[in-house]
């Protein structure tokens, strides 16, 4: 029996000549990843072992990026914390405030993952990898540690579903409203403990940001990761950002999956999950009046350059609705400069708009934008839990950057066709 | 190894944002964790939980963010077992790892009401109703994880020389 992509690169990192679903393995990983939350924790687990180094100081990432800049004390004295054992072991790619961004944005940029690469980090949103053709999840603090310690983790190698994607989306359709119809679709424990593995002729019509977004979100899908076929945008993708070595990993013909479902990204709408669960999707068409406090563009789902461009060329020369806050953040330092270059910032102020520094920030609640009891956000984050964003009474409304911007000029969600008009 | 407790029921989705909103994770102490566990979705939860008591879900419980914060402040509250349909699996590892011992049974699941007196025996996985007398067997661990939870989490596994 064949093996799909995700089992391709767990029985090369295994040793194996193959692997089936259900099989516990231990595996080499390629980076251990951990952020200002994780990390702390990580730390204390680690010298619980009793061992000096890091396995590989080039193959740890420490990325403070969700209360930084440092938020309140508490936040403060966690940044040390983890600041202080990155000096100790002299990690390789540990990112101050001025060189970071958000982790799953910043290591495709920095060339730190590639294709075929096997990741594991301490932040659910690792997955996001899975774009440039690697397998990546989501781990624990203890994982982390343990990671870091021995080169390894072990894992319950999962079966998958087969995303068959063809057809060409509509001009207003992105990755995030293909994952979400998907979401929408399977439900958020739809793919538990499994894969979630794209390729198709669509596949050509996704940019590789659309990728990052569609990736990033298998987890709320309940997935242990999503992957995609490689292709020549990936290949170029990676020719343009890592010299690490990589490896093209190919689904067998004859891999055996759960499931298999055919995409047709010309069908798909702008869509919208509504509170309290990203499952809990309706069309544009169908979202009726609902009126927003906010609206927040960026995250590691949707603060790629392509994003902020979407999100400053619906503002552009317009202004935001009276009484609406509107929070732009991207996702890395070398996005916030290209948006600076490219004039972006300007048209997104002039908008009455803000545009912060890097930060997961109000995505989790954290900081830079959290909401009052009763208030709603139109986000293009990832999560729409109860208190994601503030106050257990407040409502998050996920979608895209440009459902999001063009709410921002209405004051409740709308579709950004209109705008065409 | 066995637990006895009072249930604490809760829905399908429980995720790890409502387990321990982030505004409180700008600390990694277990005490601080456990006092706002569940306080968005049950604020009486922490004032009413006694060591030993056990908590139940539908599906996917633990969906959600990677935090260990999440099975910390559950296990930091004093329960001592999660019963659940099914769990998210990064929520799974977590519990794995760090010795909170957890159960998978959807029958278990739906037979067992907030209030209920519920005995667990992690040996054998038998769970008991003690309320109304119904009895279920989770599915065992595989023998690997077994290990990890006979040393008390990974990090002792590996310092007993595992993952070599």
């Amino acid at each position: 029996m064949g093996m799909t992509m995700t089992q391709k690169v767990l029985a090369a990192h295994a040793g194996l000549e193959s692997v089936r679903a259900g099989q516990l393995i231990l595996a080499n990983v390629d980076l251990v990843l951990g952020n200002d939350i994780t990390t702390p924790v990580a730390v204390t687990e680690f010298r619980k072992i009793g061992i000096d180094a890091v396995f590989d100081k080039a193959k740890v990432a420490i990325v403070p990026d969700h209360f930084v800049p440092n938020k309140d004390i508490k936040a403060a004295e966690q940044c040390r914390y983890i600041r202080e054992f990155a000096r100790e072991k002299d990690i390789e790619n540990y990112f101050e405030v001025g060189e970071m961004g958000i982790e799953h944005a910043l290591l495709p940029e920095k060339g730190l993952v590639t294709t075929g690469h096997l990741v594991i980090g301490a932040d659910s949103h690792t997955c996001t990898y899975g774009a440039l053709g690697a397998f990546s999840t989501g781990v624990g603090s203890t994982d982390m540690a343990a990671g870091m310690a021995t080169g390894k983790a072990w894992f319950k190698v999962p079966s998958a579903i087969k995303f068959n994607l063809v057809g060409k989306p509509g001009k207003w359709v992105s990755g995030k409203d293909v994952i979400l119809h998907i979401i929408g679709k399977i439900g958020v424990d739809g793919a538990l403990y499994q894969s979630m593995e794209y390729s198709g002729e669509g596949l050509q019509h996704l940019g590789m940001e659309d990728r990052f977004t569609m990736a990033n979100m298998a987890i709320e899908a309940g997935a242990k990761n999503g992957i995609f076929a490689v292709d020549e945008q990936t290949l170029a993708y990676i020719a343009d950002h890592s010299t690490k070595e990589f490896t093209v990993h190919e689904a067998d013909a004859d891999a055996e999956y759960d499931e298999v479902y055919t995409i047709d990204l010309s069908t798909i709408r702008p869509t919208v999950a509504f509170p309290h669960l990203p499952d809990n999707t309706r069309t544009i068409d169908e979202v009726g009046e609902v009126v927003i406090d906010q609206v927040v563009i960026g995250s590691c789902t949707n603060g790629w350059i392509g994003d902020i461009r979407m999100a400053a060329g619906i503002l552009k020369g317009r202004k935001v609705a009276k009484g609406i806050r509107v929070i732009v953040i991207p996702a890395t330092q070398k996005i916030y400069l290209q948006a600076l270059e490219e004039g972006l910032i300007k048209d997104i102020v002039e908008a009455g708009a803000i545009f912060s520094t890097p930060t997961c920030g109000p995505c989790l609640g954290g900081h830079m934008g959290i909401l009052a009891k009763g208030e709603r956000a139109v986000s293009t984050t990832n999560r729409n839990f109860v208190g994601r964003m503030g106050h257990p009474g407040s409502e998050v409304y996920l979608a895209s950057p440009a459902v999001a911007a063009a709410s921002a000029l209405t004051g409740k969600i709308t579709s950004p066709e209109g705008l065409d008009a | 190894m066995k637990a006895q407790g009072t249930v604490f029921k809760y829905g399908s989705n429980v995720d790890t944002d409502v387990i321990i909103p982030a505004r409180h994770l700008n600390t990694s102490d277990p005490a601080e964790l456990a006092a706002h566990c569940m306080e968005d979705i049950d604020a009486d939860f922490i004032s009413k939980v006694k060591a030993g008591d056990i908590m139940a879900a539908d599906k996917n419980f633990g969906c959600g963010s990677s935090r260990e914060h999440a099975p910390i402040a559950i296990k930091a509250s004093g329960i001592a077992c999660v019963i659940a349909a099914t769990f998210a699996r990064i929520f799974y590892r977590n519990s794995i790892n760090i010795g909170l011992p957890i159960l998978e049974s959807p029958e278990a699941a739906a037979g067992i009401r907030s209030g209920d007196e519920v005995e667990v025996d992690f040996s054998t996985g038998v769970i008991v109703n003690k309320t109304t007398g119904e009895s279920w067997t989770a599915e065992p661990f595989p023998g690997f994880m077994q290990e990890i939870i006979a040393a008390d989490g990974l990090i002792n596994y590996i310092k007993q020389g595992g993952m070599a």
